[in-house]
């Protein structure tokens, strides 16, 4: 049976997605902006956990502890620096701004690590398992538990304690949170703090998924993410999470059975005709406007 | 308690507050009058800091508002109820109402506070864990009023509570505000309707494009013939 086998390789490439996902859709529902920069912390963490396993001979779990501190303090830095400026401004600006930080990122990784591709070590077990006749790795496993835990963690976090509740005050109205003495400055620095963390966490099963690791690695993951969280609703936390998985189990299979090449391809056309049905995505609310 | 001095605002090159100066003092309620587009909303929005005074002080015992940031400011014992209620449609009633507590540190008394606003607006009990969303305007206004209170604030500004609502509703909502005051909070109370808002004030002030035109009692100014004409129907 083929066909589990691409079920589940499609979970955990859905689950990379999802993962990444979830912080575009948390930055959107909280800062309201697009955050093109997010792929490329996927690439700079990417490059923190091969130098932290390389060059320090870390541990893996430490080198990943060193990612995500990094991705963390980066992208509450590049929030500070780049878009609280533009807190009050037309949302064209702040979009272009982010594709600048997108190149930036980009071109300061090559000026420091060079453009050519640097091989991650293969640090988690290569071996599988067989679930009848088909074969799982221990990493696609692993991808997709870690996946599962990360979205149980964040729901929990968003529902049950006190800067969950302020955070979703703050992504429906931040005059009314203002009010209530909630400071929306550091609210926006967390959400980017825990999506930048996430892209962290995808970066290491990412980069272990595919082992290289290069300067424009995380635009294509990045785009398929974002497409992910259209495609579940973006600013929806559980949409991001369908989406995602959706995304890699319909690429997956349309690699499988329809065409390597096309697969991209294949895989936006469904999101096109999923916007065109459902305009706000699976789990999107219609948006309010307000008068 | 309250004291505004000179006060103007802008919205880029208008001005929408053109120098006005007013105070509440400790355990009064003091309405301000106007028609739609008057300047109420900026009034209440520069006092609370979501907008910026381009002159003049906002003095709240002594501490200058207009210097500090808006999320401190109910800290230091303002709350404000913002016109159309703006509750938090995707949070449950109660989740609204701990969010009205959210600098205070006092765990058990945040507990006695819910049961006094449940107490005063026993419908919201009812309905504590639907989401805000789902609540009729009324209710909303109720949920404002209450999560307000959860800040315990010592002096409250509630921005048009009586906007559509059904008559009978609004004499609710005023006969609370009252009860509110009765208990020891100050007031400052925005209004359109002119006739409810004056017979509960003990001072008021009728503002007119961004001036402050008249003040006087509640009595005076509900008697003064030009309120009449203006406000009053009559
Ligand atoms: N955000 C804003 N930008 C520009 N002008 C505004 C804004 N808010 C209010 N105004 C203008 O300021 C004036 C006062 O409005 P507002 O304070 O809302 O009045 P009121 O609450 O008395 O109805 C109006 O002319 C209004 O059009
Ligand atoms: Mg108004």
């Amino acid at each position: 049976m083929q066909f589990l086998s691409y079920l589940i390789n499609g979970l955990g490439l859905g689950s990379v997605y999802a993962i990444i996902a979830l912080g575009y859709t948390m930055v959107y529902g909280i800062a309201k902006m697009l955050n093109f920069a997010h792929g490329d912390i996927i690439m700079i963490g990417a490059y923190i956990a091969f130098f932290a396993l390389t060059k320090f001979a870390l541990p893996f779990p430490l080198a990943v502890l060193a990612a995500i501190a990094v991705c963390t303090m980066l992208g509450v830095l590049i929030e500070r620096l780049a878009y609280k400026p533009l807190r009050q401004a037309p949302s064209l600006a702040v979009l272009i701004t982010a594709i600048g930080v997108s190149y930036f990122l980009q071109n300061g990784a090559q000026i420091l690590w060079s453009s050519s591709s640097k091989v991650f070590p293969s640090v988690i077990s290569t071996g599988s398992i067989s679930l009848g006749s088909a074969s799982v790795s221990y990493l696609t496993l692993l991808t997709i538990a870690t996946c599962i835990v990360v979205m149980i963690c964040l729901t929990l976090f968003i529902n049950r304690t006190k800067t969950g509740s302020a955070m979703r005050a703050c992504s429906e109205d931040k005059g009314a949170s203002m009010l209530m003495g909630i400071n929306v400055n550091m609210i926006i620095s967390i959400t980017f703090a825990i999506g930048s963390g996430l892209a962290a966490i995808a970066s290491v099963l990412l980069a272990s998924t595919y082992p290289s690791v290069y300067p424009t690695m995380g635009s294509m993951p990045g785009i398929k993410a974002f497409t992910a969280a259209v495609f579940g609703g973006i600013g929806s936390i559980p949409g991001a999470f369908i989406g995602g998985l959706l995304l890699g189990i319909i690429e997956i299979f349309a690699k499988a059975y329809i065409s390597t090449q096309l697969s991209d391809a294949i895989v936006f056309g469904v999101l096109i005709v999923i916007l065109l049905i459902k305009p706000t995505g699976l789990l999107g609310k219609k948006i309010n406007v307000k008068v | 308690m309250l004291k505004v001095t000179d006060l103007k605002v802008k919205y880029g090159m208008i001005e929408a507050i053109k120098g006005i100066s007013f105070e509440v003092r400790d355990g009064e309620i003091v309405t301000m009058i106007g028609a739609n587009g008057a300047g109420k909303t900026t009034t209440m929005h520069a006092i609370s800091g979501l907008v910026k005074a381009a002159e003049g002080s906002i003095k709240l015992d002594d501490v200058e508002l207009t210097k500090t940031p808006a999320n401190k400011i109910v800290g230091m014992g303002l709350a404000q109820v913002p016109e159309g209620r703006r509750v938090f449609a995707e949070q449950t009633v109660e989740e609204n109402l701990i969010l009205g507590a959210y600098l205070r540190k006092d765990k058990a008394k945040m507990a006695e506070d819910m049961e006094e606003v449940y107490k005063l607006f026993p419908r919201l009990k009812e309905r504590r864990k639907q989401l805000a969303g789902t609540l009729s305007g009324g209710e909303q206004q109720m949920l404002a009023m209450g999560r307000a209170l959860m800040a315990k604030p010592s002096i409250l500004l509630l921005d048009e509570p009586s906007m559509g609502l059904s008559p009978l509703l609004v004499s609710e909502i005023f006969h609370i505000i009252r009860e509110i005051n009765d208990k020891g909070t100050t007031i400052l109370l925005v209004e359109q309707n002119a006739k409810r808002a004056l017979a509960i004030a003990d001072r008021a002030y009728v503002l007119e494009t961004g001036s402050i035109t008249l003040e006087g009692t509640g009595e005076e100014l509900a008697n003064d013939e030009r309120v009449q004409k203006a406000y009053l129907g009559g």
